[in-house]
């Protein structure tokens, strides 16, 4: 399931600065790209106060954000609703004792990994990424969360792709996943959807 | 220049946030010890001290852009972006930013590497704060500066949560 708040006036500015650039990272993908709403000091900070408004006074103890565009949204909420902020990376960046998930892609799969320790058990936590398609990395950073033993609340971007939605069967577990449910039951709250 | 010896000394938070980073030996190989922020990013109060002391310095020197390194300046520069006005640009490893880019190398220890901005993130007239995480050499700084001159804007400060001593050496 998706939230998508349409009403509030903000919702519309932040959409008309998102930038589509055509067959990027090759030919037949709409990118988009996030970085013209970076340039937008207003824009973004509505961005953040939006999630910020969504999540204050939830007890939400963690925000996790996915490398590299999640770094640029998650810590501001963070830091706005007075939580951690954990990086999920992709291997060999974070130093240390870390636990890793694999996660598929169009072609062969990637690794997601988090520190030991950087999370508690009981902690309430908030997944972090600038867009969803199929969900498959925020998959692994759900595991990545619940094994160490956090509970996530839910997932937040900025951008929902939903014409993927229901045309990709995900393992998970080895279960294949099929129909509309890319977060296997997880709420996941965004802020635009593209069509 | 180092905040503790600008304005800064005997800040207590300043204390907190350096016992907040956790060094990594022999990461990510032998014989160097990693300074590592993310336990600085687990330390609410630590890491909103780190973004503050930032703002409090670059609010009234009316910086329009803030640009971040990829990763970990991705981590810091947005927050500090929002709280003074600016706009945040993203300087990034080759191929990640779409739409058309210039590029700047720079030396790594064995070989060279690239960053990249996107032409139309910033102006002639543009004033830039860069923020990283860590400056060692200062090569990674010096390509973003390039960069930034690159498209017209004026760098007015580097801003980096650490400084190695080495960097104290090295005329940038």
């Amino acid at each position: 399931m998706s939230a998508v708040i349409d009403e509030d006036p903000r919702v519309n500015g932040i959409k008309t600065k998102i930038r589509v650039v055509p067959d990027f990272p090759k030919p037949g993908i709409m990118f988009q790209d996030i970085t013209t709403l970076l340039l937008d000091p207003k824009a973004f900070k509505d961005t953040v106060d939006l999630f910020v408004e969504r999540y204050k006074g939830r007890n939400i103890s963690v925000v996790a954000g996915i490398e590299a565009r999640g770094f640029i949204f998650g810590p501001p909420i963070a830091l706005a609703i007075g939580a951690k902020f954990v990086p999920l990376r992709k291997p060999k960046k974070l130093p240390g004792e870390v636990i890793s998930e694999e996660y598929t892609l169009e072609y062969g799969s990637d690794c997601l990994e988090m520190h030991v320790g950087a999370v508690d058990k009981g902690e309430c936590a908030l997944v972090v990424d600038d867009l969803i398609a199929t969900g498959g990395t925020l998959c692994a950073a759900m595991n990545l969360l619940e094994r160490a033993g956090a509970e996530v609340v839910e997932c937040a971007c900025l951008i929902e792709l939903p014409e993927l939605k229901a045309s990709h069967l995900l393992p998970y577990h080895g279960y294949p996943l099929l129909g509309r449910d890319r977060l296997h039951g997880k709420p996941l709250y965004v802020l635009v959807e593209y069509l | 220049m180092f905040a503790a010896e600008n304005g800064l000394k005997g800040d207590p938070r300043l204390e907190a946030i350096s016992q907040a980073i956790r060094v990594v030996p022999h990461f990510p190989k032998k014989g160097i010890m990693f300074q590592d922020i993310t336990t600085l990013l687990l330390d609410h109060k630590a890491f909103q001290d780190t973004v503050d002391i930032f703002v409090d310095r670059y609010r009234n020197m009316d910086i329009s852009v803030v640009a971040g390194i990829e990763a970990r300046g991705f981590m810091f520069g947005p927050s500090i972006a929002l709280a003074i006005g600016a706009k945040f640009v993203p300087l990034r490893k080759p191929k990640k930013l779409p739409g058309k880019v210039i590029c700047e190398e720079y030396e790594l220890e064995y070989g060279t590497d690239c960053l990249e901005m996107q032409v139309d993130a910033v102006q002639p007239g543009d004033r830039a704060l860069i923020v990283d995480d860590l400056v060692a050499t200062g090569g990674t700084l010096s390509a973003a500066i390039r960069l930034l001159e690159r498209m017209g804007a004026q760098v007015v400060e580097c801003g980096c949560v650490v400084g190695l001593p080495e960097v104290k050496v090295i005329d940038t």
